[in-house]
């Protein structure tokens, strides 16, 4: 860490982890309601438990890419961030807004709460992942520019690298492709088809160059490889990640009313919007290969190689099983598609945000990198989440398998709720792994509170002697 | 290797293609928009149907049911759902919510007028006429 308004970026990642936590609490509450319907209703519905769930993890992705941007932008400007201040006040405007919220959803009825919030005058509320009441989705425009008019500042004054340029870019596109979210036509089809302007075009398109400016710049710091390289690397990636995924979005209008030729479409394109994941692989081993560096920072090495794998495996390898129109026929709209969404999220955005936080919380908090001990705990956490996310995503992928056996492609289809007793199984396998996931949270928490810098002398005393 | 591909070609390439496909998807959009409203009927979207798709939307039944198979998945399709159950039994069942069948998963009473559950039906009427090719593969959603 060169300057010293970068500090401004911990909160964001203190709040992020916060928040995060919140998220899998939630999780684990909506997935036991699963196996007992009865749990904790009427006070906390499904619904409500669901849309804490997922809000809270768009919003700590959102709260560690800021963080991420105001750590990043100034090193890579080099030169101070424009406003600090700014970017401090904006943390907690950002971070009471989200609390307040969830604490809404969690104590007013939704139906209350649009009548109270002005839904009547601008309707935007009852679509997934953009529940917020409006006042909330004001707000989040407002931290967005307030966001972008720090940094763009500060990009204008400093140096522009590819790394800077592409960061600060895609978080303009970030912003953009929010404001969907304020237009909601009142014909369905076309709220539907509007509505993955903002999901697709984030999770596919605009995010995915936030998660190759987040690695190119933690592989530079933490290799040492030429930069040029990193960068030529980064805008093939980009590039494949555009060319797939923006008529790739077809993938979501084979069915939903959209006319059929995205049929074709969407098959052609969505095909190759795993590429740009496959590139990220080769991309982040070579430069390990190429390292001219041993950084001490072993979990955060661990967390970027494992990024772009796992990322892989989530959008890449589970987002091609249901994504041709044949397949998607018998698979649209199960626990296939729910597989795919938590080991994509947590593949490629959780953990690129976990990776940034690793590299940079040490530095944050004026150490080398973390003890051994605190780096050991970090692991143990990362290992048992990772694994425990495989077991969510195969137990996803079970239930998915049931209902399209014995609903969707059976002679004699079975109903929606006998269908869900038959994958009862499945529920189980998720709720255990979540619960796994939840201890390896914890875990990954705790090394946090283990003091101590990283200690070369004992580390490598340490070495010799095994 | 080096000098034949250089980082300024790649970002050129990144740029391009940017622009070239989202110019393709602007112009494809703009066609869906005009053949829409003749797949999903909107010319039968009433004022009592809109109302509906309000109630249905303040009550964020999205947060448990798909429609066209978006939405969540812990409760039963309702883009064919008046096609499957019909108007007097999905009445009948929202006002007998909760079941209160224990362990059985719940959906809350949201406590709607008449007015409002006629206005609800009859959106949902309006969403089994959509032409979704030929989803879902049978009427159990
Ligand atoms: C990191 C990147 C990605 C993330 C975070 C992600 C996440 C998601 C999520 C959350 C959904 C469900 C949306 C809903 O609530 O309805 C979804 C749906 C879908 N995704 Fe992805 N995705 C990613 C990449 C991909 C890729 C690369 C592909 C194709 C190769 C893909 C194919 C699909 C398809 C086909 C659906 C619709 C499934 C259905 O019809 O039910 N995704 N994705
Ligand atoms: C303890 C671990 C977790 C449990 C038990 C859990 C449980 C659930 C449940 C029950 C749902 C609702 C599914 C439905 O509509 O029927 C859900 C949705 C979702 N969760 Fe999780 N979750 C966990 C962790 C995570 C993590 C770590 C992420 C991402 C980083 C995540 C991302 C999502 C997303 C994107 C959705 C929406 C999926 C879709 O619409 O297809 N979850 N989760
Ligand atoms: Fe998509």
């Amino acid at each position: 860490m060169k300057y010293q308004s970068q500090k401004v970026a911990k909160p964001y990642f203190i709040g992020a982890l916060v928040l995060f936590f919140g998220q899998i609490v939630f999780g684990l509450i909506a997935g036991f309601q699963y196996l007992d319907g009865s749990f904790l209703f009427p006070g906390l519905p499904f619904d409500v438990v669901r849309m804490s769930h997922t809000n809270l993890l768009i919003v700590w992705l959102l709260m560690s890419f800021m963080g991420a941007a105001y750590f990043i932008v100034p090193e890579e400007a080099q030169t101070e961030l424009y406003s600090p201040k700014l970017a401090l006040v904006t943390f907690w405007v950002f971070f009471t807004a989200a609390a307040l919220t969830i604490l809404a959803y969690l104590f007013v009825p939704y139906a209350h709460l649009a009548a109270i919030t002005g839904n009547a005058a601008l309707p935007t509320m009852g679509r997934g992942y953009l529940e917020q009441p409006l006042p909330t989705k004001i707000g989040i425009v407002l931290v967005a520019l307030s966001l972008l008019f720090n940094v763009t500042m500060t990009l204008i004054k400093g140096r522009k690298t590819s790394i800077n340029l592409i960061l600060v870019g895609s978080l303009w596109g970030l912003a953009l492709l929010f404001l969907p979210a304020f237009y909601f036509p009142e014909d369905t089809v076309k709220a539907s088809f509007a509505w993955w302007w903002v999901v697709h075009g984030w999770v596919e398109g605009d995010w995915e160059l936030i998660l190759g400016a987040l690695l190119g710049f933690i592989l530079i710091k933490m290799t040492g490889v030429d930069r040029e390289i990193v960068e030529k690397w980064l805008y093939i990636i980009v590039a494949m990640t555009l060319v797939s995924g923006i008529i790739g979005i077809g993938h979501h209008y084979y069915y939903t009313g959209s006319p059929s030729y995205w049929i074709w479409l969407g098959s052609i394109f969505s095909i190759l919007e795993p590429v740009p994941f496959v590139l990220l692989i080769a991309f982040s081993f070579k430069m390990l290969m190429q390292r001219r560096r041993e950084h001490p920072n072993k979990a955060a090495m661990l967390w970027a190689l494992a990024t772009p794998i796992m990322a892989f495996l989530g959008a890449g390898l589970w987002g091609l099983m249901i994504t041709l129109a044949p397949a998607q026929y018998y698979m649209h709209g199960t626990n296939f598609t729910a597989a795919h969404g938590h080991l994509a999220f947590f593949g490629a955005y959780a953990m690129i945000s976990l990776s940034i936080i690793s590299y940079a919380m040490p530095l944050l908090r004026d150490r080398t990198a973390n003890s051994a001990i605190a780096q050991r705990w970090e692991i143990t956490g990362f290992w048992i989440m990772v694994l425990s996310m495989l077991g969510i995503a195969l137990a996803l992928t079970g239930a998915g398998i049931v209902t399209v056996i014995l609903q969707r492609a059976a002679d004699h289809p079975m109903s929606f709720m006998q269908v869900q007793d038959k994958a009862r199984v499945f529920f189980w396998v998720r709720e255990f792994a979540g619960l796994g996931f939840f201890i390896g949270l914890l875990i990954y928490l705790r090394s946090f509170f283990i003091a101590g810098d990283y200690e070369y002398a004992s580390e490598m005393k340490r070495a010799l002697a095994g | 290797m080096q000098q034949v591909f250089t980082k300024a070609m790649a970002r050129n390439i990144f740029l391009g293609g940017a622009v070239f496909f989202l110019a393709i998807y602007v112009a494809l959009s703009v066609d869906t928009w005009y053949r829409i409203p003749e797949r999903d009927h909107a010319d039968k979207l009433s004022p009592a149907v809109l109302q509906g798709k309000y109630v249905f939307d303040e009550n964020n039944c999205i947060g448990c049911h798909t429609v066209n198979g978006e939405g969540a998945y812990f409760a039963p399709e309702l883009g064919n759902v008046y096609k499957r159950r019909g108007s007097a039994f999905i009445k009948a069942w929202i006002e007998s919510q909760p079941t209160g069948v224990p362990g059985r998963r719940q959906m809350p009473n949201f406590h709607l007028s008449q007015k409002q559950l006629d206005d609800l039906i009859l959106y949902l009427q309006w969403l089994s006429n959509i032409d979704t090719n030929n989803w879902p593969p049978n009427i159990q959603g």
